[in-house]
């Protein structure tokens, strides 16, 4: 028996029971439906998450200076200023691969203009911040060598801090003034957006380092040079892991750490950050897809129990099979290839509606939606295996009547 | 095989059913052959094992005991696929019900045994087509079961059953469900097959109807117990066109 002729009858079959088909797929064409929808949704918000990740930097090596303990109290992150630009100047020159090492002092304040004012971040940086964090002039331009190295009143501004003391209109050349020192704006910061934590990275206000240490924000006691921290950017494709260790071991030597003794500086990478979000976000597509299959284990059982309807409704036409010539597997055949073209008919409608609701999600709820070809060819694969798996009992029990036995069956 | 070596040959044939913990021996031991050409009636009342014999001669079932050599074959130890291809390729099966495909046409329930010989579409078609012409009902070949007469439908039946060129047809009650006239329409054909050469054994218990074979077999309780030809055969062509005739006049 050809498999053209047992497709055409398994059709057949199912056509002469179109409602009984069409309600019996309904599960299946549900359970596709959600997988190919959800794992669009689930795709989209990871990608999201992933661009995200990416403008924050994943080859960055965040250096915060250690806490102070002080007669068993601790203090917290970075009490300490242990961190100089000479440490930022030894990563840049000492471990290979480095791109940038940006020394930084944050402080905040409150930013004047006019009548108008507004509370923002205050940055100290150096010519390596911008390129560490991939940062872009919208307008004017950088830092110079003589604005960082004359303490030259100037400063970048954020989109946000442009926006709230300016009204939009370009900022450059314009005076502000910080904690009484005035400040001439020479660039405004390309936006960009919120970080994953949903902070406004465009609320800032960048200063010359050694202008925020002299005039604004001041320096640590005692230590003409100490920073905030270290933001290290590595090239493309590092071994983040190794370089972190090299950055580590370089610091202690720097620090004179004595073997057992406690690092006074902390590292964080930020791929890290990145592998708890992926995790997490794999975590949720394992549960949208748990969700989705126990659907189409339901669909199955749907399947499976109108396939042993069918099986008991046709005994007969199983024993006239069987008395012209059929086989065992002939009839086996016959009825997994309904049970499997019932399914997989559900789950190519499945599909459509699937991605159908996704465009939806994507056009009502403005949600990010990535289709993938997998998550189709996962669907339909799955929907076979489901007839595959649930078709098998009725089948077998079909293919093993006794012809004699069937054709007495009315 | 021998051309002289008989169709059927059965020895001691044995069947015995389990009812829960009660054996009901259906078959006790029938010996008997039917050589090629003969045209046998087997009759009995109901319980007297006839319809297992069919089963057993149409190796739909298997016997416990004994023998069943068919065409010097002997068929009684093979298997149930083994089994499946000595039906698709030696015997035809004419049923009281007809039992034919409800959604199929005419033309494909005719085909059916030669989807199972692995028949390619086109002869399939083609040998179909010649049985539905060679029983009348080569106009009606697109037709559903449910829209042709019992007559019909029994015709078609037929067409089925030599389709794949048996050694043997089996009917069983073929007449059962039919009016008088178009029975003897039946017979007729069954006659004329006969007349061709083609070996038939037809359960009934009509002696009406067993009067048109040329050999009678009578069962009681599980064995043979009669085994005789027919004498003064009817002719159904004969007596419907007399019929036909008195009516005229």
């Amino acid at each position: 028996m050809n498999h053209l002729d047992t497709l055409r009858g398994a059709l057949r079959s199912l056509r002469a029971n179109r409602m009984r088909s069409a309600l019996t797929t309904l599960g299946i064409v549900i359970g596709i439906a959600a997988v190919i929808t959800m794992l669009a949704v689930g795709e989209g918000a990871r990608r999201q998450v992933a661009e995200q990740m990416k403008s924050l930097g994943t080859n960055l090596i965040l250096v915060l200076p250690g806490t102070v303990t002080s007669s068993g109290v601790r203090l917290g992150g970075a009490s300490r200023n242990s961190l100089t630009e000479a440490d930022a100047r030894a990563i840049r020159q000492e471990i290979p691969g480095v791109v940038a090492a940006a020394p930084a002092l944050r402080g905040s304040g409150q930013v004047v203009y006019g009548n108008l004012n507004w509370a923002t971040q205050l940055y100290g940086v150096d010519g390596d911040y911008l390129v560490s964090r991939d940062w872009v002039i919208a307008s004017g331009r950088k830092f110079d060598d003589n604005d960082l190295r004359g303490k030259a009143k100037v400063a970048l501004v954020g989109e946000t801090v442009a926006q709230m003391l300016f009204g939009g209109t370009d900022p450059t050349g314009q005076t502000v003034r910080v904690k009484g020192v005035p400040l001439t704006i020479v660039g405004l910061l390309a936006s960009k957006g919120q970080n994953v934590m949903g902070q406004d990275q465009d609320d800032i206000v960048l200063i010359p380092l050694g202008t925020a240490r002299g005039r604004i924000l001041g320096s640590a006691q005692g230590r003409p040079d100490s920073v905030g921290h270290i933001t290290v950017k590595m090239a493309d494709g590092s071994d983040m892991q190794a370089s972190e260790a090299q950055v580590q071991a370089l610091l202690r030597q720097k620090h004179r750490i004595q073997p057992g003794q406690d690092d006074d500086f902390n590292i964080r990478n930020l791929s890290e950050i990145v592998e708890a979000e992926q995790a997490s976000s794999g975590a949720l597509s394992a549960l949208l897809a748990a969700i989705a299959s126990v659907s189409l284990i339901v669909g199955g059982i749907g399947i499976m129990n109108i396939m042993l309807v069918s099986v008991t409704e046709r005994t007969r036409e199983i024993g006239i099979r069987l008395a012209v010539g059929a086989r065992r597997g002939d009839i086996l055949t016959q009825f997994m290839v309904e049970a499997v073209t019932l399914s997989v008919l559900g789950g190519l409608v499945g599909v459509g509606l699937g991605l159908g609701g996704g465009l939806l999600v994507q056009r009502l709820l403005d949600w990010p939606v990535v289709f993938q070809a997998q998550a189709v060819l996962l669907a339909v694969v799955s929907a076979s295996a489901v007839g595959i798996f649930f078709g098998w009992y009725p089948a077998r029990k079909a293919s093993r009547l006794t012809p004699v036995e069937a054709l007495r069956h009315d | 095989m021998a051309d002289n070596c008989p169709l059927i040959e059965v020895v001691d044939l044995a069947r015995t059913y389990h009812v829960g913990e009660v054996e009901v021996p259906a078959l006790r031991g029938v010996s008997l052959t039917i050589a090629k050409g003969e045209f046998v009636a087997v009759m009995g009342p109901s319980g007297s094992g006839k319809s297992t014999f069919m089963n057993l001669l149409g190796c739909l079932d298997r016997p416990d005991s004994g023998h069943y050599l068919l065409d010097g074959e002997d068929v009684s130890r093979l298997d149930p696929d083994q089994l499946s291809a000595v039906r698709n390729r030696a015997l035809g099966f004419v049923f009281q019900s007809f039992n034919l495909l409800p959604r199929a046409a005419a033309l494909e329930n005719v085909e059916l045994p030669l989807i199972y010989a692995g028949v390619h579409a086109h002869e399939r078609h083609r040998r179909a087509m010649e049985k539905l012409a060679l029983v009348g009902l080569a106009e009606r070949a697109h037709h559903l079961p449910s829209q042709l007469s019992g007559g019909q439908q029994q015709r078609v039946a037929i067409a089925r059953s030599l389709v794949n060129a048996p050694a043997l047809i089996l009917a069983d009650e073929p007449t059962g469900a039919l009016d008088t006239r178009t029975s003897l329409e039946l017979m007729a054909l069954f006659q004329s097959l006969n007349e061709q050469g083609m070996t038939l054994v037809l359960v009934t218990h009509e002696p009406d109807i067993a009067q048109f074979a040329r050999r009678i077999l009578l069962f009681r309780d599980g064995r043979l117990v009669e085994d005789h030809p027919v004498a003064g055969r009817h002719s159904a062509a004969a007596l419907l066109e007399a019929e036909a005739g008195g009516v005229t006049r």
